[in-house]
């Protein structure tokens, strides 16, 4: 049997220069023969390979031209899927890129599900699953420091750092091996102490590698800041003056459940996802629901509370219950329109929330954004992280993981530990081996590739 | 030669060929499963012949002849019948890892077990030499001895161990012969050959045996068996015998140099010997040079029987010139004046590559014959035993038109076994160990027949009678560990008192006597103050009882891991899958798919040249095969 040949537009629906329709099997070149006429008159052939040809796409049936296009054709195996790939770069928008899609179609490819490309190159041997899955987080990376992250990934960083604690487990294995096998031979006995380094510096790797997880959430997801505060205190003002400053490269992906309450905001480096209260209190006027009783929610799946307060005017019942909420979670307060004159002073509030970090803004006078943005970088990566050389865990598969290995090494040392012997403490040994194995793929488990290729996009 | 006129013998079910540990087995479950078997052999004098080591079992190879027991075989009551000292090796690491083994009286243990065939019902054991298995469209039809009888039959087990071809090697001497100066078979390989079996070649050996008069004990360590001996078999409740001990001894730098210095005189460094031998049953030499460092390696003197004063000499094989062997045998402490009785032999014997056979040990390509023991390229009598046994119950169950008996990784030590023969295929004499199988804490010698004795009764390989008393005692350990959990231990100050006198430290809560049980110091002896009431309860029972009370937590986390390696082995490929058309696959792994046809993915993914990237693209293609079923 052979694999079908899949397409798929590659580029992101919308208005837009240039769409790609990717094509990837070994009827790329066939296809693209069909549908392709080039404006030289000489049809593509492999000699061709990765020279851009222009010319236009026909519909082969009626002769009717689609649209002008550039295509290029890339022979295998040195191909994003280790396939024959070819794509057509045609105008953008909607109509054009489905038109040229719907010809290859009709030529004899089928449609690629998501990530199909990349379950391909996967397949084809081009990289592990740590891989295929930093090409995913690649294409949703919102800042700079996430997509550096990723690329590192892609690189092989991950399975390099897996593999090597996997080697410290094989040694303790192999020990074990050795133990059980020979009664009474002179093999020198290996003593548990020797495997019990292993498996301390095994652990030791694999706690480092979780302590990294929080910020790889916080590269990928962004920081869940939830912005506080009564009506007319300058929350908007404040929403505005992030965003104007700094508004995240990527914003809208489809499919996903955005709220449109949200926005993606990149300070230096740090994705802040930005909910912004007022606006839910605006739409949900009508029921007479006030703000702050609409975000308790949001607040509590928040990564960051920032509490505006008027600081002209008297503290009200509502800033209270703004105040209440803050007590026990990381948040900052803006004590706001410091241009204006002062009722509330800094030392008021900090009565009232005695750790707070307490900033005085003027968003009329942009006074006081700097320091807010700064405090928030200190917040969440202590001073800041070294992406060039740290691997930071940013997949939530990876994650969990990392955990159930950190878990099973812990019982196996602890199975050392209660003097329990080496048949016992090995069962542990094997799951943490068979968990690291599930990051990289080395270990084989049925579902877990469809878990991850499901979660692409198409085209990808 | 000069064989003598084909004519008609007769009819049988089953032809077994070969009376060694692997036909013998084959043979009489052959027989006890209804089929008219005939056993043939070379020699009536060698049925079940120790031509090796005077010992059964040791590390794995006890679990095996303990799985073999589960089953209906009859090694291990055949070694109780006939041993003269037992160990349980391994004590001090963990139940999962006991293993027992004990001395033969090779002379005792070899007429048992050909008075037990003689006596069998259904079973013919015949002298007599097969020369030929007459294949007619990829089935067995008959076999032909030198003697000119034919006989009939449809199915056929080939347990030719190392007389198939053997060659005797003794330093620069060698000359064509079976073991111990018996007659190799040297007609078969050919004709088979010719109807397409290759046949390969390995190696083994064997020591000298000493005139034990010969030895100066006093210069060795002794060895003496345990009380009370463990017996191998389910069926035996208790041996009483005296026992004989066995010697250690070490060999130390003049040995070797005498070794390294005639290094050219040994056939296995001059190339007179081409074939593979055991890596981990190596000869002295190999030793010698493959452990250069090492000052001394380990020896045992061991009887070889109560009728001789013949010692075999374990850890001291080799093919060396007589001359030379005695040097250095005459430097070892305690063996200055030994005298050499047998010599000391390398054996090379036609083999075949396992591969070529189905996890039934039938041939892939002939319907109806099956090949067990070191014929398969494993080691070793228990090894020889286990396949004999698995090839004879599939015979019959092929016979009667029933299922194969396919046991798994995860079910036994033979199932380790026999994969891996038929999976990976081996490069030199396979010998069982404990670290081959995965699930060990699972797979332990003292639950074999939990494991497998229900399965041997499901295929009829168990009889009523053992069947029976395998319930009894399987009912008696659900009773007891039942009642461990209605034991309650409450924390007062006399209890705590006791817990401390039994080396352990005070309860902080009460607990139920099985979690007590669980505490690693405790054990079911020594926590009896806490039980007052508890009935006697056989060896057997008290100790299964507390070893799934005080690993139950390991061995359900090993249970897990068991589920998740039965997805994969569940996971079922069609012959017909057509490998060289998957893309994805590498061209090794295509190759080697496509030539060994696993019935599972679980078995693919232990084929060596097939990567877990392989068995990612294998699993991708099933599953779009499974949609595109569900489409149409």
């Amino acid at each position: 049997m052979k694999e079908a040949t899949i397409a798929a537009i590659a580029t992101a629906p919308g208005e837009a220069g240039v769409g790609i329709v990717r094509i990837s099997g070994e009827e790329s070149l066939r296809i693209l023969g069909e549908i392709f006429l080039p404006q030289r008159g000489r049809k593509i052939e492999s000699e061709d390979n990765r020279r851009m040809v222009f010319g236009r796409v026909v519909d082969p049936n009626s002769l009717e031209l689609v649209d002008e296009a550039l295509a290029v054709y890339m022979v295998a195996p040195q191909t994003y899927t280790r396939e024959d790939v070819v794509e057509i770069q045609c105008h953008g928008g909607v109509v054009a890129v489905k038109k040229v899609l719907h010809l290859c179609l009709q030529s004899g490819a089928e449609l690629a599900g998501p990530g199909e490309f990349t379950k391909r190159a996967f397949l084809n041997g081009r990289f592990d699953l740590s891989q295929a899955e930093a090409v995913m987080e690649l294409i949703s990376a919102k800042t700079n420091a996430s997509y550096q992250n990723s690329l590192k990934q892609l690189s092989g960083h991950l399975s390099a750092q897996v593999s090597g604690i996997r080697r410290n487990l094989l040694e303790v294995l192999a020990n074990i091996t050795v133990a059980i096998d020979f009664p009474e031979n002179e093999a020198e006995a290996i003593t548990v102490q020797r495997m019990k380094g292993f498996l301390e510096s095994a652990r030791t790797e694999v706690e480092r590698l979780l302590s990294t997880a929080e910020t790889g959430r916080i590269l990928r997801d962004g920081v869940k800041t939830v912005i506080l505060g009564k009506p007319n205190v300058g929350k908007s003002s404040l929403m505005n003056a992030l965003l104007r400053e700094n508004r995240a490269i990527v914003t809208e992906v489809p499919g996903t459940t955005r709220d449109t309450l949200e926005e993606y905001v990149n300070l230096h480096g740090v994705p802040l996802r930005l909910i912004d209260t007022a606006g839910i209190r605006e739409t949900e006027d009508r029921i007479e629901k006030i703000g702050v009783e609409r975000a308790v929610d949001w607040v509590e799946r928040a990564d960051l509370l920032v509490a505006v307060f008027d600081k002209s005017r008297q503290l009200e019942e509502e800033d209270h219950r703004v105040l209440a909420l803050l007590s026990e979670r990381k948040s900052i307060i803006l004590l706001n329109k410091s241009d204006l004159k002062e009722i509330i002073s800094r030392e008021m509030m900090v009565k009232e929330v005695p750790n707070a970090m307490i900033i005085e803004t003027s968003m009329a006078t942009q006074q006081g954004l700097e320091t807010f943005e700064n405090a928030i970088k200190d917040l969440f990566f202590h001073g800041g992280v070294d992406l060039q050389h740290e691997t930071v865990i940013s997949n939530v598969r990876h994650k969990n993981l990392l955990q159930k290995t950190s878990a099973s090494i812990g019982e196996a040392l602890q199975a050392i530990e209660a003097g329990m012997p080496v048949d016992c403490f090995e069962v542990d040994v094997k799951d943490a081996w068979q968990s690291l194995g599930e990051i990289s793929g080395d270990s084989v488990t049925e579902d877990v590739l469809d878990q991850v290729f499901s979660e692409f996009c198409i085209g990808k | 030669m000069q064989f003598g006129k084909q004519y008609d013998a007769g009819n049988y079910e089953l032809v077994v060929i070969g009376a060694g540990h692997a036909g013998c087995e084959a043979a009489l479950i052959g027989a006890r499963m209804g089929m008219r078997t005939l056993l043939l052999t070379i020699s009536l004098d060698s049925v079940a012949f120790m031509p090796c080591n005077p010992s059964i079992g040791g590390t794995g190879k006890g679990h095996l002849v303990r799985e073999i027991d589960a089953l209906g075989g009859e090694m291990g009551i055949n070694i109780d019948e006939t041993l003269i000292q037992s160990r349980m090796l391994n004590t001090s690491k963990g139940p999962a890892v006991f293993s027992l083994r004990a001395q033969a009286d090779k002379q005792k243990y070899q007429n048992r077990m050909k008075q037990v065939i003689e006596s069998q019902e259904n079973l013919d054991l015949k002298q007599n030499e097969v020369i030929h298995i007459e294949i007619e469209n990829g089935v067995v039809q008959g076999v032909l001895c030198k003697t000119g009888a034919y006989y009939h039959t449809n199915a056929a087990i080939m347990a030719t161990g190392t007389y198939l071809g053997g060659k005797i090697f003794i330093g620069d001497m060698h000359y064509d012969g079976g073991p111990n100066e018996m007659r190799a078979a040297m007609y078969l390989t050919e004709r088979l050959e010719a109807n397409g079996i290759h046949f390969r070649r390995f190696k083994t050996g064997t020591p000298a045996r000493v005139h034990s008069d010969t030895i100066d004990y006093s210069k060795m360590e002794i060895q003496h068996g345990d009380q009370p001996i463990v017996p191998f078999s389910f069926l035996t409740d208790s041996i009483e015998r005296e026992q004989v001990p066995c010697y250690l001894a070490y060999t130390n730098l003049e040995t070797h140099g005498i070794i390294k210095d005639n290094i050219g005189r040994s056939p296995l460094y001059t190339g007179a010997i081409q074939s593979t031998g055991p890596r981990y049953c190596p000869s002295i030499e190999d030793k010698v040079v493959r452990f250069a460092d090492k000052e001394r390696h380990q020896l045992f003197i061991e009887p070889e029987s109560l009728g001789t004063k013949e010692m075999y000499v374990q850890g001291l094989s080799s093919s060396m010139p007589s001359e030379v062997y005695m040097a250095f045998l005459r430097s070892i402490p305690g063996l200055e004046k030994a005298e050499v009785m047998r010599e000391a032999y390398a054996i090379e014997y036609d083999c075949i590559d396992p591969t070529d056979l189905k996890p039934s040990l039938e041939r892939k390509d002939v319907s109806g014959l099956y090949f067990a023991g070191q014929v398969n390229g494993s080691s070793g009598y228990e090894e020889a035993a286990a396949q004999g046994l698995i090839a004879g119950i599939n015979a019959v169950l092929q016979i009667k038109n029933e299922e194969a008996l396919v046991l798994d990784r995860s079910e036994a030590y033979i199932g380790v076994l026999i994969d891996d023969l038929v999976t990976k295929g081996t490069n030199e004499p396979y010998r069982m160990m404990t670290s081959r199988c995965e699930y060990r804490l699972t797979l332990r010698q003292d639950n074999a027949d939990l494991r497998l004795t229900r399965k041997g009764y499901e295929v009829g390989s168990v009889s009523g009678l053992r069947f029976e008393r395998f319930v009894q005692k399987e009912e008696a350990i659900e009773r007891e560990l039942d009642r461990l959990k209605t034991i309650m231990v409450t924390p007062t100050e006399e209890n705590n008192q006791k817990m401390v006198e039994i080396g352990s430290s005070a309860l902080k809560t009460g607990l139920t006597f099985s979690q007590v049980l669980k505490r690693p110091e405790c054990n079911y002896i020594s926590l009896q103050v806490f039980d007052p009431e508890r009935l006697e309860l056989a060896a057997e029972i008290t100790q299964q009882v507390e070893i799934q009370v005080k690993y139950e937590g390991y061995i359900q986390k090993q249970q897990r891991q068991i589920e998740q390696f039965k997805r994969l082995e569940r996971k079922l490929l069609l012959e017909t899958i057509p490998y060289q058309e998957i893309q994805g696959l590498r061209i090794e792994a295509q190759q080697k798919l496509a030539a060994m046809k696993p019935r599972s993915v679980g078995q693919a993914s232990r084929i060596s040249g097939v990567s877990p990237a392989d068995i990612n693209v294998l699993l991708v293609y099933l599953e779009q095969e499974r949609r595109k079923k569900g489409q149409s």
